[in-house]
């Protein structure tokens, strides 16, 4: 599953042909996710799988291991790896220069790679690895944005992405140092949580902020806006739906897998720092986001908005809020992937997506826009759709934590959300088409299908949601079981 | 801890004060300079500071790197993990008598002129497995050992130092490591390679990390003309 797109990626750049490169990228990235669906379900059935690399056993050979939490976020992500790469190919041919396209195609396998990693891996040192490789990935994938300012717009999220991974190694080194293993399992079991001392908190402080980074957790978020506003619509799609949540779910990872709930929530505030940070955040990000001209800037910042509800989630230190954090991701995932792949195919024939040339353009391009419209009441959380099942499970377990007041702020942000959502709406539908928008007609269907799918798939995990809500509380149950069984043996 | 902050403990934990230094000072540039070029070269030290970090907790005092010496006489890989402790404790006294001799490092050399070293594990988990290995008197260990000491197969290296360190009395620390190296067995001492490697992998990313952004600077230059941040705010917001 890893070594598929790793092996592939270099195969692209010495195979070289657009077209030939394009296919191999597409086949390698569905048969990545047909694999992870397959360790999913084998997971479901029977458990989770353990993988020693080169029969090392652990804890001195690197360790891969899917369960429920880690199979549920890698079918996720290669799903939409491989959905915005088939719905991709008219955008990439119109945004980035055909002499670089088979290096698009190598960084892109790349990119999916490392996030894969991310989240399969049972090494923290491993995690570091992964994350630098996608990590600098997505970098040249930004920069190949068609303005001046992506490279700049890389460039600072180099700087900061850097900072933070950094952080995360200083974190990984101090671990080490107390445990003297790298294997995440081993360190739970060996990590001292009551008497760690200084040392512990300094790894964990460490870590916690280089993941924020990454996040783009709202003090921290200064990288987002840029990169996702200039980067090229595919990757932004990509980007946005797939990178945030996996440094999501290396947090979770972090704090229920090696530090235990207990350290985090009860010996230091992490819980109420958590809360205020994500309220403080969603308010900040989506009032941003209402001003905004440029619509991907403003689904930019409802982004940073949206990860505070996940992490909303985790700080409910309960199994409805953590099972709430991590649907919000997989549905926000879907519903942010699929947003910007109609900004994708709006981009592709106005050239812009500034409001100004939107106007209107629901005229000339019906399907997008009504896409788009479904996908905006997904990120308000209408009833019937993904958004709202996962904000109806944070709400709950708020009033069950006791946390009236959360619950409360919760609903007045997703206010927020109706109104700049409702912003581009408006301009699509009930403007006078501007000049651009009035010449543009609808997008390819090579693009729309599976921007299609994608928005359906929004739909249908808003009414069935057997699936990914049950699937997210049994992880949760998992992992506050596992620290518990931990804390208590 | 507090306690513990006298001269000789800061002193003796001197790279660690040098690690502190340059990553703030890597962190200072990151965050101060306005000349992109000089972002990075920030960034670059702070990867540094990281790096000599890691390598310190993988250096053991008198530790050499980890590679079999060729004239390590008799077998290897038959003198199994198991054996090595019992090894120690019938050689043990010929080893007390030794006089501590300065620095630590002389305990390799002891070692190695003295008798012919048998190498345990190639992997840096020498018979020095700790306190743990249970043949051996535990009175020998009073000096170096803590609570730490044992934590772990692979991380006891690092411990180590730490440890020795850490206990009042940075020289006579030293001493009792040594010689507690030299009476757990007549092998050579390795220092932990894992960080090494792992650090290996870590400059790796930290050059292609510098590649990616000196190209990326390049391209900003070609654009703007500057790699200065205020010019090119200034430019973007003209434009």
């Amino acid at each position: 599953m890893i070594v598929l797109p790793l092996v592939a990626a270099p195969l692209c750049v010495v195979l070289g042909g657009r077209q030939l490169t394009y296919i191999i990228a597409l086949i390698v990235t569905w048969c990545t996710f047909a694999i992870s669906l397959a360790c999913l379900i084998q997971v479901t059935q029977s458990g989770p799988i353990h993988y020693e690399i080169g029969n090392w056993k652990p804890p001195y050979g690197i360790e891969y291991v899917v369960d429920y939490l880690s199979g549920f976020v890698l079918t996720f992500v290669s799903f939409l790896g491989a959905i915005v790469l088939t719905y991709g190919k008219a955008s990439i041919d119109k945004e980035i220069p055909h002499s670089k396209h088979y290096l698009f195609y190598a960084t892109y396998l790349l990119c999916m790679t490392g996030l894969m990693g991310m989240c399969i891996t049972g090494d923290l040192f491993n995690v570091f690895v992964f994350l630098e490789i996608s990590s600098l990935s997505s970098y040249a994938l930004i920069s190949l944005g068609k303005t001046r300012r992506a490279p700049l717009a890389a460039l600072q999220y180099l700087i900061l992405g850097t900072i933070g991974a950094t952080f995360l190694l200083i974190g990984i080194g101090l671990l080490y140092q107390m445990t003297g293993t790298l294997n995440m399992a081993d360190i739970a079991g060996r990590l001292d949580v009551e008497n760690g001392g200084r040392t512990l908190l300094v790894a964990f402080a460490f870590m916690t902020i280089g993941l924020f980074i990454k996040m783009a957790v709202f003090p921290l978020h200064t990288w987002l806006p840029n990169a996702y506003t200039y980067a090229p619509s595919v990757v932004t799609a990509f980007i946005a739906a797939t990178s945030t949540k996996i440094s999501v779910y290396a947090f979770i990872r972090l704090i229920y897998g090696i530090f235990t709930p207990d350290f985090a929530f009860n010996t230091h505030p992490l819980g109420i720092a958590l809360l205020a940070m994500s309220l403080i955040g969603i308010f900040v990000a989506s009032a941003a986001a209402i001003y905004q001209n440029n619509v991907k800037r403003l689904l930019a910042y409802s982004s940073i908005g949206q990860i505070g509800y996940m992490l909303l989630g985790i700080g409910l230190v309960s199994v409805g809020g953590l099972a709430g954090g991590i649907v919000h991701m997989f549905n926000h995932a879907l519903i942010k992937g699929g947003l910007f792949m109609a900004m994708g195919c709006f981009s592709l024939h106005i050239g812009s997506v500034k409001l100004d040339d939107l106007r209107g353009a629901a005229k000339t391009m019906p399907w997008t826009s009504l896409a788009f419209a479904i996908g905006g009441l997904g990120l308000i959380g209408v009833p019937l759709t993904a958004g709202f099942i996962s904000k109806w499970m944070l709400l709950t377990s708020s009033f069950e934590a006791g946390h009236p007041l959360v619950a409360a702020l919760m609903l007045v942000s997703s206010l927020l959300a109706v109104v700049y959502v409702w912003k581009v709406v408006e301009t699509l539908y009930f403007s006078e088409p501007s000049d651009v928008a009035a010449k543009a007609k609808e997008a390819p269907m090579s693009m729309l299908v599976p921007l299609y799918v994608v928005i359906a798939a929004t739909v249908v995990f808003g009414v069935w949601t057997d699936w990914s809500a049950g699937l997210a509380q049994q992880a949760a149950e998992f992992l506050m079981g596992a620290s518990e069984g931990g804390v208590k043996s | 801890m507090i306690a513990q902050l006298n001269w000789e403990y800061s002193l003796g934990h001197y790279n660690y004060w040098i690690v502190i230094l340059l990553m703030m000072t890597g962190f200072y540039l990151v965050i101060a300079r306005g000349n992109l070029i000089k972002t990075i070269i920030g960034l670059n030290i702070f990867q540094t500071s990281v790096v000599l970090l890691y390598v310190t907790m993988g250096k053991v005092k008198g530790g050499t790197a980890p590679i079999m010496p060729l004239d390590a006489g008799h077998g290897h890989d038959d003198h199994g993990h198991e054996d090595a402790p019992s090894h120690a404790a019938e050689h043990g006294h010929a080893f007390i008598d030794h006089p501590p001799t300065g620095s630590s490092t002389s305990s390799t050399a002891t070692v190695g002129e003295g008798e012919v070293p048998s190498i345990v594990d190639a992997s840096g988990q020498s018979a020095l497995s700790g306190p743990e290995s249970p043949t051996l008197p535990e009175g020998e260990y009073s000096t170096a050992s803590n609570g730490e000491y044992s934590t772990a197969l692979t991380g006891e290296y690092s411990t180590a130092i730490d440890s020795s360190v850490q206990l009042a009395g940075f020289e006579d620390a030293a001493h009792g490591h040594a010689e507690t190296a030299s009476h757990a067995a007549e092998a050579i001492i390795y220092s932990n390679p894992l960080p090494s490697v792992l650090m290996l992998t870590a400059i790796v990313v930290g050059v292609a990390t510098t590649a990616l952004a000196l190209a990326l600077t390049v391209r900003i230059r070609e654009d703007y003309g500057t790699i200065e941040e205020d010019e090119i705010l200034e430019l973007d917001r003209a434009a």
